[in-house]
Parts: C-alpha cells; structure tokens; sequence
C-alpha cells in the first residue's frame, strides 16, 4: 500500500464515514433525548422517493436537487405521521411504521419506474452503503491536499457530507440551549417564548439532511444506527449533557474511523486477504459500543455519588 | 364571580395579575372548559376542582400551551407576549424525563435561558441567581446532584427553584403539591408565603381541600366552569364545593362543542 | 423463474418478460396462495401486536434476522449442501429474531434506554453485521452468498413452490397458534386486569405474542423482504383498527386486509419481476390504510370532515332562524305571532355578529330549503321556518334557564354557552331541562345586537 493508494482510495472513504458518523453521533443525542429514536429509522427510509424525485426532475446527480427532494419528503413523512397517529389513534410507534415503509417501498418503485436504478442511483447504495466506491483519482500527492483544483475533485458525496456537517454542527452550538430546553420540557420552553414547534422542526429537517448526506455513503439503515447507537452509549455512561451531545459526535466519528480501517486497511496491513463491507462494520461496531456501555453500566451501580 | 378580582385589583389601582375571558377549551369534541371568566386577584389563589375539571388546562390554555377554541388570557393587562418575563410557570413534575443528563442546577439555570444568548456559558451572574433560588427551596448542597437521584420532594423543590429563578411577578403552579413528603410540602408553602409577601402573585392548581384555606388566601372552583371564585372565606363554602364536586352539573356534561368554530 | 445458482438474484427474474403473469402455472399459483397465507397470518398476528403496543418489534425481529439468514447459508455451504434450500435459512433468521427480541428486553431493561431506541440499536446494529457478513460471503468461494439479497426486499417471483409452501406452512402454524391463544391474547390485549385475575400471566402472554411476531415474520422474509416486513403486520392491522373497534371484526379485517396485500404483491411481482415484492406489498397495503384512512365511516377524515360541515351549517341554520324569531319578539310580536313581519337581514346579522355577507349567504341557503320567504334586504319565516326557528328558541332558552338555575353562568355567559351546546342536545335532554312540552319560556336577557 502506498501513500497514493491511501490518498486516492482510503482517505476519502475515511474522511466520509468519519463525517457521516460524527454529524449522525452530534443529532442522536437529541433523538435519544426526546424518546423519538424511531424517527430516525423513519426519517432515514423516508427521504428515498424524494431523492429518486430530485433525480427524476432534474436528471442530474447533483447534491442539492436530491437534498432538496429529500427534505421535502422528510417534511411530508412527519406531518403524515402526526396525521396518521391523531386520525388513526393508534401509538406513535406504529403510525411511524406505517408511514416510512409505505415511503421507502414508494421509493423502490420509483426507482424502478424512473430507471434511475442501476443507471446512477444504485440501490446497493442505499442497502449497504458504498464507502468503498469513494475515490479521489485526481490526488498526486500529499500536496493535493492544498490544491483546490484537486480537492475540487473529491467525490461529490464529500462535498455534500461536509457541508451538512458544517451546518449542522452551526445550527447544534447557536440553537445549544433551546434545544437543551426543547429536549428536556418542551411545554416550558413554550411557556418561556422559545418557538418550540419551529425548533421541532428544525431539528427534523437537520436529521433529514443528514441521513441524505450519509445515506449514499453508509446506507439509510447504517444511518440509523449511527443516529442512535453513538447517543444511547453516552446515555447510559454520562450525567452531563455536554458531555452527552458532544460524546455522541464524538464516538460517532471514532466508530466510523475504527470500523472503516477495520473493514479493510488493517486487515490488509496485516497481510490479511479480508475485505469486508465498511458501512457494515461501523454499524457493528456501534450495537457493540453499546453493549460494552450497558456492561459497565451494570458492572458500576455505584456510581451515583459521583454525580 | 369576578367581583372579587375586579375590587382587588381596584384596590392596587392596576389590572389584575390574570384576567381570562370566556375561556373555552376542547379536547377534540369534548369539551374541558367553559366560557370561564375569571380574574386572579394579587397574593395567593388556589384552584380547586375535581379530576377533569380543568384545572391544569385552564392554566396551559392562559400561557397557550394548548389552543382554545374561544377567550382571551390577559396579564397585567396586557398580553402574554408583552410580559413574558414577569409570569412564572411552575409544570407538573411527571411531565419530564427525570433521567436527563442534567443538574439540579441546569434546570434551574433553564429560567434564565430567555436572558441569556443561546449558545455559550452561562453568565455568572445567571449562575449566581439560579443558585440563590436552589438555596431558598433549600437545595443549595445539591446543586450538582442529577436530577433522576433526587426524591420526588426535592425534584418537586428543584421545579419550584426554576420558577423563581424567573424572577416573576405572577407564578403559575401546575399542583405544586402533588405527591411530596411533608417536610417539602411545608417548605413549598413557606416559598409561597415569601412571595406573596414580597408582593408576588401565585395561582396554584390544589387537589387538597381540607389545606386550602391554610395555604390561599383566594379560590377559584372549578368544574369546567368556574363555580365560585373570591376570598376562601367567602367563596370556599360547603355549597359551592357540593357544586363544584356534586353532580349537579352533568346534564350537560355529555354534549359536545357542536358550533366549534364559529366566528 | 428460479435464479440459476451463482447468478445475482436481480438478473434471474428477466428471464422471461411477462411469463408469470401470461401462464398462471403452477409455480406462479402456489406462490400467490402462499403469500395470501402468510398475509393472512400476518395480519391476525399484527392485530394484537398493534393492539399491545408491539408492533414495531417485527422491525427489529425483521432485520436482525439479515445476519441469521447469512451465517445459515455459510453453514450450509460449507457443509456441502444447497445454500438456497430454504428451511435451515428460516430457522437461522428465527434464532436471530429471537436474539434481537431478547436484545431489545435487555436493552429496555436498563431504563435509560426506552424501548424505541431499544428497537432501533437491535435493528440498525443486527442488520450492520448482516451487512458485513453479506460481503464477506461474497468473497468465499461457491454459492453461498445467491440470492441472499432478496431477503432483504424480498422477491416472490423467485420462490418457488416448495419456497412457498413451507412460508405457507410456517405461516399457518403462526394463525393456527393465534386462534389456539386467542383467549389469553383477547385478554392481555384489552383487559389486563381481568387476566391477571383468571391468573393468565401477562408476561407469558407477551413472550408467546413476541414468538408469534418471531415466526411470522421469518415465514414472510423470502417474499417481502426484512427491511418492510413490519409493514405486512402493522397496515393491515392499523386499516382494521380505522374501521371497526370489536376484535374478531377487527381480526377478520386485518386478516383480509393482510392476505390481498400477500396477493396483491405477489401477482404484482409475477408480472413484473424486477419490482421488488416487498415494495409492492406494502403499497397495496398502503392503499388499504389510506382509503380507510380517508373514508371510514366512524373515524376516516372525509367523513369527519363532511359531519362536521353539516354540523355547523346546522348551527349557524338555527342561530338564523333564532335570530328571526327573536327580532319578531323584540318588535313586540310576541311568540306565536312570528312571520307578521319582514326583518332586514342587516339587523340579523347585527344580532348575532356576523358579517352580513354571511347572514346573506344563509338567508339564501334556507329560502331554498323553503324556511324562510326572500324579498329585497328582508327576510320572512315560513310556517315550516317558523317551527324551526320555535324549536330552536326553546332549546336555547332551555340550556339558558338551566345554566341560570344551577348558577353556573351569569346570563351573558349562559348565552354564550347556549350557542354552544344547544344544537348537540339529545330530546331527552331537553325535555329534562323543560319539562313542559308547549312552553316557550322567556329569554333571561334583552333581545338584540350582540357586543
């Protein structure tokens, strides 16, 4: 393995899965937090037609068509669901169920009518995620990292994952304490003026952007498990919500980066003929943090006076 | 029935702490309040019903917490905008996650969030004041204790702090009482007593009758409608509790809100 | 339509354009029985889950059975055998299903984790590993990884029959368990404390529920797929709940409900294979739920919309007709008199505070219904619009002086309230409120223009 092999072919599939899994980490918490983990999942399957829509209309494999599309989808899947579950009277949970399967299955056929399957939009993408896939053919060298016409041509995944990432991020430290208060009492918040629907909102269309930005990526169902897995570990070891929220983001980005080089440069560094699918791994990796974290959680009952 | 707010707040030659108008609120069909004109005087008023009369809703309905169908909310006059910061709310304690990561402190600090810009650190003088609330509910050596390993007492005390830490004029107290040991029920109604003598105004949500002319000096009855209201001597009479918790009313009570909406 | 072995499952179905659809043999047929079974299965198990608050559990069971179907296959291969024989693949996704069920409890047992977020760590996380082992089996040598993948959106096409009756049978034995238990699940689901009482244990109910949703999930994994098989147990189950409250009509809805949707997939992915089965499922599904969503008569939204259109029609008729007949009475007729004279329909909308383009609207809307006479700016009652407008006087006079009686309004608030309640009064309610049949009592305040 060379230095320009790690370039062209690691680098950018690490610095995606990184992404991916630190902006997922950072938004989990506030699902964990609001006990609406399962928005996630439904979020996540959710965006599918309004990304294949975006493509369809635009026919272009641009980022911000199939952002947009997705959003709009997004936004539409949580007012269905409000819809579903006050019409229906049926618990939250199921009318969820209802909703995205009933938008992810509408996606799939889209797909298959618009043909964008197998022509750009591949649907292993979406089931597995393709880190692997993510090349930077246009690096020569270490001084490519400084060279924008070169980093102008990393995948444009990367592009899309950065800049929701740097927004989200912006949007988590203006908004810190009404989403702190949102999570905790939301009817308080209103009672103190703060615009909690507007902040609800918010909050669900970051989630949205962000599982569209790693979904092609990691895969929507690795989206989910970094949206909740990275947060529930941290719930289960911590008491402080700073440490909370930015533990999240935190071991987000370190599950993505272990899981990648565990998927395929460690093993082949140690001369090992393994290659496993990244985006699996890393979700792996997260059902395993929390294991390990619910361990130390029973092994330490006594931690109460340390708070 | 608003006689007596009306003669209070004439006596202080300003409007009342709380006015609400025709008030009707609707869950669905079925309606929770009626029409309820009613004036909260300055000091302390407790309102007093059965389950289901409204209690909490006529409260979350005047912050507009909950949309009503019809009436008005006035504070001090004017409306809730206006004067956001001079009303305290005070929520019922099962109504949150006690496990969340967060300190006795931190919630009390959320009172001050309004004053303070929405990201970075707490100013210290926010820090200070949300510290001086935990130590008047008597909480000060938990100030940095989780939230989820406080008793229910404490954790009701820890609300109260918040409350305060708002620095209000009016307090509204979503059943301040509800499932405390003695010893914070007592220390809950001394905080009372400060404020009020500190010119402050608390509406409380009350489910025990037989403290209600110990705690507050005013009582609003309440059964959907407003059955009585003024001085506990005056309206706290056996008559208007029979009416109030009697079944006098139910002719009415399975009919439903059927010109909701109407101009 | 069998994918020959080796071959990415996708490619095998284009074999032959149509020919599911056009010769309807034997194979296609036994599929599409099958898959109405197992729809039927699914639903009657998904009503009770849905009623227990369980239903999101198949989603968990559903994708942690991904890496139970995977490490089957592998061990299958190894050993020498067909990997796509199906029964060691099903019983390689139970045992992972029920892991993941077993995960959930435990993670939910630590209570700071809730159970939905419970769910989604066993979901995500179970089907990561199925991932990772999928790519892993592609790399062995032989056939182990064929058509794994249409687990995961499952493709009926691609089953065959001996596929489709073991999914047909592991399905019936899930209903033949559901009716077997009925009475302890009728119980825990609508009346925990009576179960307690007959000493039926509602945790031993909820784990044969859970194994109920464990087995018919992994009969439907072939041709729905895990990623939507909760759809198949929750559609049907919430179209039922939309349309009926007793249970064995709501069973029978959501059984039915669930074994067209089976079908519906089925011939859908017959005729055109590369559509994934699972998709079409749960579309047909879908459809269900939102028809019943739109149009069930109790509880669907158009309905609700159209009484509720008619309800206040029928409020703001009989405040018109009220406010006709009292202009009459404020001019001095008198009750009886009514339909001496004209009334502008200014002051009508004046008396109740309404635009009057709106009076003028209404006074439209009754001349046609024959109530009321038009002419000019003026209104008149007809004799039929008389009695109307009677009826509707005494009903609010009625709810009035009872409100006045019992002291729970002062007279401005009583006919505010009034306006509310009257028009939902039942006869016997009224009645009760004035006994005297021919009465027409007095209204408590001045007639007129409302502030």
């Amino acid at each position: 393995m060379t230095a320009l092999d790690l370039l062209r072919l690691d680098l950018p599939a690490l610095l995606a899965a990184l992404l991916a899994c630190a902006t997922c980490g950072l938004l989990g918490s506030f699902l964990v937090l609001r006990r609406e983990s399962l928005l996630g999942d439904a979020l996540s399957h959710a965006v599918l037609p309004g990304i294949i829509a975006g493509f369809a209309l635009t026919g272009a494999r641009a980022g911000l068509p199939m952002l947009a599309g997705a959003l709009v989808a997004a936004l539409a899947a949580t007012l269905l669901i409000t819809l579903v579950r006050r019409a229906a009277r049926i618990e939250s949970g199921a009318a969820t169920g209802a909703v995205f399967t009933t938008f992810f299955a509408g996606g799939l056929v889209l797909m298959e009518v618009s043909g964008a399957r197998s022509v750009d939009l591949d649907l292993d993408c979406v089931l597995f995620g393709q880190l692997e896939t993510l090349v930077w053919l246009e690096a020569t060298g270490w001084g490519s990292l400084l060279d924008a016409q070169a980093l102008a041509g990393l995948p444009r995944q990367l592009h899309l994952l950065a800049g929701v990432g740097l927004a989200v991020a912006l949007v988590v430290a203006a908004l810190w304490r009404p989403l702190k208060l949102l999570c905790f009492d939301p009817d308080y918040a209103a009672a103190l003026g703060f615009p909690a629907r507007r902040l609800e909102l918010a909050l669900n269309m970051l989630v949205a952007a962000a599982a569209v930005a790693a979904f092609e990526a990691v895969g929507s169902i690795l989206v989910v498990a970094m949206l909740v897995c990275p947060a529930a570990a941290m719930r289960l070891l911590t008491d402080d919500y700073r440490t909370q929220v930015l533990g999240g983001a935190a071991l987000g980005a370190a599950l993505g980066v272990a899981g990648y080089a565990l998927a395929g440069p460690l093993p082949a560094a140690a001369g090992m003929a393994l290659s496993l699918n990244a985006a699996g791994v890393i979700g792996t990796l997260g059902g395993l943090a929390v294991a390990l974290a619910a361990l130390l959680r029973s092994r330490a009952p006594g931690r109460a006076a340390t708070a | 029935m608003s006689a007596d707010g009306g003669e209070a707040a004439a006596r202080a030659g300003s409007p009342p702490p709380l006015e609400i108008r025709g008030l009707t609120v609707a869950y669905g069909e079925r309606p929770v309040l009626w029409d309820v004109t009613w004036s909260a005087p300055p000091g302390l008023t407790g309102i007093v019903g059965p389950n289901g009369a409204g209690k909490s809703t006529l409260i979350k309905a005047a912050l507009g917490l909950i949309p009503a169908l019809s009436g008005t909310a006035r504070f001090f006059g004017r409306s809730l905008e206006e004067v956001r910061n001079r009303v305290g709310y005070l929520p019922q304690r099962a109504s949150v996650d006690w496990d969340f990561p967060a300190t006795a402190l931190d919630v009390v600090c959320m009172a001050r969030y309004p004053r303070m810009r929405w990201w970075g650190r707490v100013p210290r003088a926010e820090r200070e004041a949300a510290r001086a609330a935990l130590a008047e509910v008597g909480l000060a050596d938990l100030a940095e204790r989780q939230i989820g390993r406080l008793s229910g007492g404490q954790q009701q005390r820890v609300f109260l702090a918040r409350a305060l830490a708002q620095d209000a004029d009016l307090y509204l107290m979503d059943e301040p009482f509800a499932a405390v040991d003695a010893a914070t029920e007592q220390a809950i109604v001394a905080v009372l007593r400060r404020l009020a003598a500190a010119g402050r105004s608390v509406v409380a949500v009350h489910h025990d009758l037989s403290t209600v002319a110990d705690y507050f000096a005013h009582v609003l009855l309440l059964n959907g409608r407003a059955i009585a209201a003024g001085p506990v001597r005056d309206a706290f009479t056996p008559e208007a509790i029979a009416a109030a918790y009697g079944g006098r009313l139910n002719l009415l009570e399975h009919a439903s809100v059927h010109a909701a909406g109407r101009s | 339509m069998r994918p020959a072995a080796g071959h990415p499952a996708r490619a095998a179905g284009r074999s032959l354009p149509g020919a599911g659809a056009m010769t309807l043999g034997y194979n296609t047929l036994v599929v599409l029985a099958g898959c109405a079974l197992l729809g039927l299965a699914a639903g009657t198990v998904g009503a009770f889950a849905l009623l227990r608050g369980r239903a999101l559990v198949a989603d968990a069971v559903g994708h942690a059975a991904l890496p139970g179907v995977v490490l089957a296959a592998m061990i299958v291969a190894t050993l020498g055998h067909d990997p796509r024989s199906l029964p060691p693949l099903l019983a390689g996704a139970a045992l992972a299903g029920v892991l993941g069920v077993l995960a959930v409890q435990a993670l939910a047992r630590t209570r700071r984790i809730r159970e939905d977020a419970a769910i989604a760590i066993v979901l995500s996380s179970f089907y990561a590993v199925g991932v990772a082992l999928l790519s892993y089996v592609q790399t062995m040598p032989g056939a182990a990884q064929a058509g794994l993948t249409k687990f995961i959106l499952g493709q009926a096409a691609a089953m065959r029959a001996e596929d489709a009756l073991w999914a047909g049978a592991v399905a019936t034995l899930a209903l033949a368990l559901c009716l077997l238990l009925f009475q302890r699940l009728r119980a825990a689901c609508f009346d925990p404390d009576f179960a307690r009482v007959q000493g039926m244990s509602a945790a031993r109910t909820d784990l044969a529920l859970l194994g109920l949703i464990v087995t018919v999930t992994v009969a439907g994994l072939q041709a729905v797929g895990l990623i939507l098989i909760v759809a198949l147990l929750v559609l049907p189950a919430a179209t039922a709940r939309l349309l009926t409250y007793r249970l064995p009509r709501l069973l029978l809805l959501s059984a039915v409900v669930g074994a067209a949707s089976g079908a519906a997939g089925a011939a859908a992915s017959a005729a055109a294979p590369d559509l994934p089965t699972g998709a079409a499922v749960v579309l047909a599904g879908a459809a269900c739920f939102t028809l019943a969503l739109l149009f069930s008569p109790d509880r669907g939204l158009v309905p609700e919309a159209l009484r509720r259109a008619r309800r206040r029609l029928a409020a703001a008729e009989e405040h018109f007709l009220r406010a006709a007949w009292e202009a009459q009475e404020a001019a001095g007729a008198g009750p009886g008199t009514a339909g001496d004279r004209w009334t502008p329909i200014a002051a009508l909308a004046a008396a109740r505070g309404w635009a009057e383009a709106r009076a003028w609207r209404l006074a439209r809307w009754l001349a046609l219904r024959g109530l009321v006479a038009l002419s000019e700016r003026q209104v008149h009652l007809t004799p039929r619009g008389a009695a109307a407008a009677r009826r509707a006087v005494r009903a609010h006079r009625a709810v009035e002086h009872h409100l006045l009686a019992i002291g729970a309004a002062d007279t401005a608030g009583a006919d505010r309230l009034a306006d509310l309640v009257e028009h939902g009064l039942s006869p016997e309610a009224a009645s009760r409120l004035l006994p005297e049949p021919s009465s027409l009592p007095a209204s408590p305040h001045a007639l007129g223009g409302k502030p």
